[in-house]
């Protein structure tokens, strides 16, 4: 009794540690340690290739990085092309998703059959769906793509090189990636849309409003959160964009498709690099953190003017 | 009178016949014709997987004449049984065994591991409780690729081995944070009677809060799931022993060896994919659940 009253957590303290420890042992030992370590090791000369030991460097691997104007350009331009499919693939895959949303929300029967359909790509690992698009991607007049194009442009559309050419590469790579993962925003989609209150669209239609009223009027404003949430997890999965780009394009052509986590896998895999790789590391998270954080501020803004 | 209940049956045919009106028949076909030309643009991808799978390699990059299914054979699935068969390209039923292994380990380990630590942050008060609280809050935003350079460092003489591939993703901070806002959600009185009955805390946790938390279970088993049967870049880092590989790691060795042989390389990744894509129709709603849940405020 008087044991108890010395802790104020009581009798549960131990059980609720012991409970914890092998999470927390885990989290950290694999979560961060590896992060501290990543800071650590990006403010050395760590190389795989060199015969002598680390060498402290401060702050000249970041240097090398952002502001050095030989080395700078191939990381600027590796995080140009993360904002420019981030820009593409936001906006269509969350636009997308909300157009097949409503349409699957109708009362219609064989509704399951066609979610079915759409949600499929989501259970693909995306190796695999970067292979089965390599083939769709072929060049000539005999891919899959180009064949369907010039069908359905009567032989209007020449043959493309889809992944060859550096102005279209990106958006080729987007078109996959769209495809694998619109599946799953359209199920977050469509479970918010089931939030929203049927009066509020009978009291719409009462008033007479028409399709397109109603889904500014109800839809949107009913998905808010929704969208919000959707749109972040779409712009850190844009920032984390690797598996496709190392199977298809390998960054190129001329770079057009290098991204920031295939410039710190390579450079600590294939070039052995691990300073620089993990300066990289600790870059894309600050980037992070500031575009969780510009949204949260984004978030409790619009609350405000609720 | 009669002319109120006459006006109102009046409008309830307007209303019927509204319901029925030709215009909204035709809007209903175009509703159809939408799904039905959007399903098929889905679904061509795969299709094509489908049919080139069953194809000769020169007849499936052949422009849309690769839909056409003709001269089909089972040749290209004998031949990827018949290519890893050996020790130096490895077995297929080991990379299948390999991915299963993995995220089996994976799955479990990380439900025991997750759930437990969620409950003792949403229900019990021990030392430390907030601070770990807010830990897992900050980490649920870092995603795997900020640590996957070091882990590759610090686990770079263990490459080659099942641990590695498993050790480090059990616990998920995303997992302890979707298992807590449940938890959070479960009625307090079934627990506290339990508690006033002399039940501690790992018999409430086994025998109240597991049985009433299916649904979350449920939802965590599948998206971990899916995580961990996708692994593709800590692999790629880690093993390169055909005896550890992963499927989908493998599928891209496969892919780059040359020569390329289209229609075994599809039979491949229609082997790789068969099994979840059975599993998945079985159990769909489930799946379609737990990424709605997924979803559950940001």
């Amino acid at each position: 009794m008087a044991k108890a009253k010395k802790s104020k957590f009581g009798q549960d303290n131990l059980v609720g540690v012991l409970m914890s420890l092998p999470g927390l042992i885990l989290l950290t030992l694999f979560v961060i340690v590896p992060f501290i370590t990543a800071i650590y090791l990006s403010f050395f000369n760590v190389d795989f290739n060199m015969v002598q030991g680390p060498q402290f460097w401060g702050l000249e691997q970041y240097r090398r990085i952002l502001v050095d104007p030989i080395t700078s350009p191939i990381f600027y331009k590796a995080l140009m092309n993360n904002m420019t499919f981030a820009l593409i693939v936001v906006p269509a895959q969350t636009g997308l998703a909300v157009l097949l949303a409503v349409m699957l929300n109708a009362k219609l029967k064989g509704i399951a059959f066609f979610r079915t359909f759409f949600f499929m790509p989501v259970v693909f690992p995306m190796s695999l769906v970067a292979i089965i698009w390599a083939l769709m991607f072929s060049r000539d007049s005999m891919g899959m793509l180009n064949g369907l194009l010039n069908l359905f442009s009567f032989g209007y559309i020449q043959p493309i090189d889809w992944l060859g050419d550096p102005n279209i590469a990106l958006l080729s790579i987007a078109l996959l990636s769209i495809w694998a993962g619109v599946g799953f925003q359209m199920v977050i989609v469509l479970a918010g849309l089931q939030e929203i209150p049927a009066e509020l669209y009978e009291a719409a239609s009462l008033d007479r409003a028409n399709f397109w009223q109603r889904f500014w009027n109800v839809t949107v404003p009913g998905l808010r959160n929704t969208l919000i949430f959707v749109i972040i997890i779409t712009t850190i999965f844009s920032l984390r964009l690797f598996d496709q780009v190392f199977i298809l394009t390998k960054g190129g052509p001329i770079d057009a498709t290098q991204t920031v986590m295939y410039q710190a896998v390579t450079s600590a895999f294939i070039e052995g690099n691990v300073g620089r790789a993990s300066a990289i590391t600790v870059i894309f998270v600050l980037i992070i953190i500031a575009i969780t954080l510009l949204q949260r501020l984004v978030l409790r803004q619009n609350r405000e003017v609720k | 009178m009669s002319s109120a209940t006459e006006q109102a049956k009046k409008e309830v045919m307007r209303r019927i016949r509204r319901s029925r009106s030709p215009k909204k028949v035709i809007k209903t076909f175009f509703h159809y014709v939408f799904l039905t030309v959007v399903t098929a643009i889905f679904f061509a991808p795969i299709a094509y997987m489908l049919i080139g799978s069953l194809k000769p390699t020169a007849e499936v990059l052949d422009g849309i004449n690769g839909f056409v299914p003709k001269n089909l054979s089972f040749n290209n699935y004998l031949q990827v049984f018949a290519t890893f068969n050996d020790e130096s390209m490895g077995f297929l039923w080991r990379f299948y065994t390999n991915s299963i292994l993995v995220s089996f380990v994976i799955v479990f380990g990380g439900l025991i591991v997750n759930s437990m630590i969620a409950y003792a942050l949403a229900r019990l008060r021990w030392r430390g409780r907030d601070a770990v609280q807010v830990l897992v809050i900050l980490l649920v935003i870092l995603p795997f690729e900020a640590i996957a350079i070091p882990l590759f460092f610090l686990l770079r003489d263990f490459r080659n081995t099942y641990f590695v591939q498993f050790l480090p993703f059990i616990a998920s901070a995303f997992s302890i944070y979707l298992f807590y806002t449940f938890f959070i959600g479960l009625p307090l009185e079934i627990q506290e009677s339990a508690r006033i009955d002399g039940a501690g805390p790992w018999r409430i946790y086994r025998a109240i809060i597991i049985p009433m938390s299916k649904p979350v279970f449920a939802s965590v088993t599948i998206l971990s799931f899916l995580g961990a049967w996708s692994s593709f870049l800590f692999p790629l880092m880690m093993v390169d022993n055909p005896l550890y590989v992963p499927l989908p790691l493998e599928i891209q060795v496969y892919f780059t060896q040359p020569p390329t042989d289209w229609g075994p390389i599809f039979a491949f990744g229609v082997i790789l994919v068969l099994p979840v894509m059975a599993v998945f129709l079985l159990f769909q709603r489930w799946f379609i659940q737990s990424v709605a849940a997924s979803a559950i405020k940001g």
